[in-house]
């Protein structure tokens, strides 16, 4: 055997035998995403147990490096461990934006003490980190944001206002756009990391359409911030939240995947409309309509390869997150509105133990926000324009 | 293996990059368009192309060719499609060196296409829509077969030396077994080819089979057993066509980028306008996923992965997408000289109309991949 082909067999027996069967069940609702933090009491012992077992062979993230906590795997075989995990349909231990957003900045821009205090505990779930990027008046103009960390000499002090925050109300720590000079607009912004539980901050969450509150408004009133905690130069925050949007994007565009294994759209459409006696669904509209919307779903799967592959190898376009933020987001809500077609008047409910909770119709909405959050779809065109098309400004 | 190309396949982009634009620029077409060339194509060009080794990509090294695969086919495809280059290339040397491998036909044709002076067609459709059942009949007659029936988009076929012709020993219209592929000489008795010039400047046939005889060893593969040797022709050819429309749309979407850097209205570059702006990235986003469907679709093919099928039909169906919003905002966004015969911009919407219609459009392809997900 090859080591790639040993590493498999050993990987799959150790999934065999750590993976518990309730964490191979499909995710149904929004309950069953692990994500971690000092609280962890919402968990139940399989998504700990999973979570922690994973944890600690560092394959919650398996390609960063073994001295920060990661798995240490090469990209063959952090491969090899995704498909062994799909073979089983193990959901995925741990969801966090210290893995997809903020763990890629330190790697970059951070100092060794910072890598080393945070990266191990952002891959064992133990702290769980939130985003302070937007405010009431910077959203797709984020750089206009008004936040100001005042130099006290060995401390910063905090205030603003942040908002979109998502999960502000249940994150421990925040990676945090601030301003240190009004001078200037990109280069007077710096990136702070704080806790949560410091003096001064307070959140508030936002009821959406979908009658949940993934997002907090973020307050900040004379909150101390040791300089230690200040990731890359003062007032070099822009290039790290840039990079770390590039991140953000990705992650999201991953949303126009859907989900592994069997396709909810299509089982959707056949248990409401029907097949007819030649095997097709009943409904030959609503038969093209998702016909046609599997075809770019999946070439954009084969986008997805392609762009993690180049990628990896230097090769994408430093812009070309922002192709993959718009192109995921936009499949993402038509698939979702086919799914609402799909289920007509059964995924109209909202309550009902049937519809478990309207999950559908909640999720449906939920992607609305998709376009929005990390740059709106026509901030991410903006930026193909100008930064792949090379067309003029203005 | 990864999704990009790798160094040699890099370098044979290069190569047919250079190549294709200097021996076969848009100039090329329009020049064989006004003569109203009899051929439709040039016989010296398919020559040039056998001394590059292009004819040969597919055919094994043991007999002569180059030994490579789909993904490198596909290189030489979209130079010709950016360049809209009227070239056999895709039905000879792709579609039908594909159904001829390992067959006892490949000794007798390989060393013709090899050579630059052999030229293949492919009688498959039978409607004006690109159908997968076969209806044309083959009856056993004496130590052959006799052929009878009507085939048309026969690209080349009034020209060409070979005719890969599907035609059914057995079954029914609908089956997907019983169907028989034959290697038909172009002289072979009984057979007419009409010719018609189609929008795009390309010449197909449509061809009448009545009561043509060919011998036993006419037959590619087994008889009965002809589904094989064509699906392997059509998983070829719909990649191929896929690939030329990569570039179609991607010459496309070149020539209407600069164009709009170019362009003044109101004393400012077009291109400055977010109306526009946003519309063309949104069409590079188009062309981002075709391109990876389309190298997925041939990797797997060279695997010889049991998923191929299904991304051929992504790739086919996705180009078509793409592609056809390529030429329609290249046209629009030319403005009045988009409509213009003079201006090169039309020729790419008429070429990927063609394209879109060859061996099935989106429809088809959408439709066979809902059947094989199970709606």
């Amino acid at each position: 055997m090859t080591d790639l082909e040993t590493f498999r067999a050993e990987t799959r027996a150790w999934l065999e035998a750590n993976c518990p069967p309730e964490m191979r069940e499909p995710v149904r609702s929004e309950k069953d995403a692990v994500w971690g933090g000092r609280d962890q009491s919402m968990l139940t012992p399989a998504q700990k147990l999973w979570m922690d077992r994973m944890g600690a062979r560092g394959w919650t993230v398996p390609d960063w490096p073994k001295a920060y906590g990661g798995g240490g795997l090469s990209a063959a075989e952090t491969k090899i461990l995704r498909e062994e995990m799909a073979r089983i349909k193990a959901r995925n231990p741990l969801n966090s934006f210290g893995i997809s957003m903020l763990g890629p900045a330190l790697l970059k821009y951070g100092t060794e003490e910072q890598k080393l205090e945070y990266l191990p505990k952002i891959v064992r779930g133990e702290i769980r980190w939130c985003q302070g990027y937007s405010e009431p008046n910077a959203g797709s103009d984020l750089a206009a944001l008004a936040t100001s960390a005042e130099d006290k000499d060995d401390y910063y002090l905090v205030n603003g206002q942040k908002v979109w925050t998502s999960y502000a109300d249940k994150a421990d720590w925040i990676f945090c756009l601030v301003r240190t000079d009004k001078t200037t607009k990109q280069g007077g912004i710096s990136f702070l990391l704080f806790d949560m539980a410091s003096e001064g901050v307070s959140t508030k969450p936002i009821l959406l359409i979908s009658g949940y509150s993934p997002f907090c408004e973020t307050f900040f009133d004379n909150v101390k911030v040791p300089k230690s905690q200040r990731v890359h130069a003062e007032n070099k925050g822009w290039d790290v939240a840039k990079y770390l949007l590039g991140h953000e994007r990705e992650m999201i565009s991953g949303m126009g995947l859907g989900q592994v294994g069997g396709n909810p759209l299509i089982d959707g459409a056949i248990a409401t409309v029907g097949l007819d006696h030649d095997g097709r669904l009943a409904d030959p509209l609503l038969r093209a309509s998702i016909a046609m919307f599997e075809v770019r779903s999946k070439a954009f799967g084969m986008m997805s390869e392609r762009f993690i592959d180049e990628l990896k190898a230097g090769r994408a376009h430093p812009a070309q997150p922002s192709m993959m933020k718009y192109y995921g987001t936009e499949l993402n809500k038509a698939r979702h509105e086919l799914m609402m077609a799909a289920g007509g008047s059964d995924a109209l409910e909202w309550e009902s133990e049937r519809s478990s909770g309207g999950a559908g119709a909640r999720a449906w909405l939920r992607t609305k926000a998709n376009s929005i959050e990390g740059g709106t779809s026509e901030v991410q065109l903006n930026i193909i324009a100008k930064r792949i098309l090379d067309l003029p400004n203005a | 293996m990864p999704l990009y190309l790798n160094d040699e396949q890099t370098m044979l982009r290069d190569t047919a990059r250079d190549f294709v634009a200097e021996q076969a620029p848009v100039s090329h077409m329009r020049k064989l368009r006004d003569a109203n060339d009899a051929a439709g194509f040039s016989r010296d060009l398919w020559k040039s192309f056998a001394e590059m080794g292009f004819t040969g990509i597919l055919i094994g090294e043991d007999q002569g060719g180059l030994g490579l695969g789909h993904v490198d086919a596909g290189i030489v495809l979209e130079e010709i499609g950016r360049n809209l280059s009227p070239s056999p290339f895709l039905a000879t040397a792709v579609a039908a060196v594909e159904a001829l491998k390992g067959s006892a036909q490949a000794g007798r044709w390989f060393p013709g296409i090899l050579a630059g002076d052999t030229v293949a067609a492919l009688a498959i459709d039978e409607g004006a829509k690109h159908r997968d059942s076969v209806a044309m009949k083959a009856e056993r007659s004496g130590n052959g077969f006799r052929l009878s029936g009507k085939k048309q988009f026969v690209t080349h076929g009034h020209v060409a030396d070979l005719i890969i012709v599907a035609a059914r020993t057995a079954g029914a219209a609908d089956e997907a077994n019983g169907i028989t592929l034959f290697a038909v000489d172009k002289d072979a008795a009984g057979l007419t080819a009409e010719a018609e010039r189609l929008t795009d400047s390309s010449i197909a046939a449509r061809l009448e089979f009545d009561g043509v005889e060919v011998d036993a060893d006419a037959v590619i593969g087994e008889v009965d057993a002809g589904r094989e040797p064509l699906d392997r022709l059509l998983r070829a050819g719909r990649t191929g066509a896929s690939a030329e429309l990569l570039g179609v749309g991607g010459g496309a979407m070149d020539m209407t980028v600069s164009y709009l850097k170019e362009r003044k209205q109101f004393g400012v570059t077009i291109g400055s306008f977010q109306a526009l702006q946003h519309r063309a990235a949104h069409l590079y986003s188009e062309m981002e996923v075709a391109r990876a469907a389309v190298l997925k679709a041939q990797q797997l093919l060279d695997a010889g992965d049991a998923g191929a099928d299904a991304a051929v039909s992504v790739a086919k169906a996705m180009t078509t997408l793409a592609t056809t919003l390529s030429v329609q905002e290249g046209v629009q966004m030319h403005g009045g000289i988009g409509m213009t015969d003079e201006y090169d911009i039309g020729f790419y919407m008429k070429r990927a109309r063609v394209l879109a219609e060859m061996f099935g459009d989106a429809n088809f392809h959408a439709d066979r991949l809902a059947r094989a997900a199970g709606y």
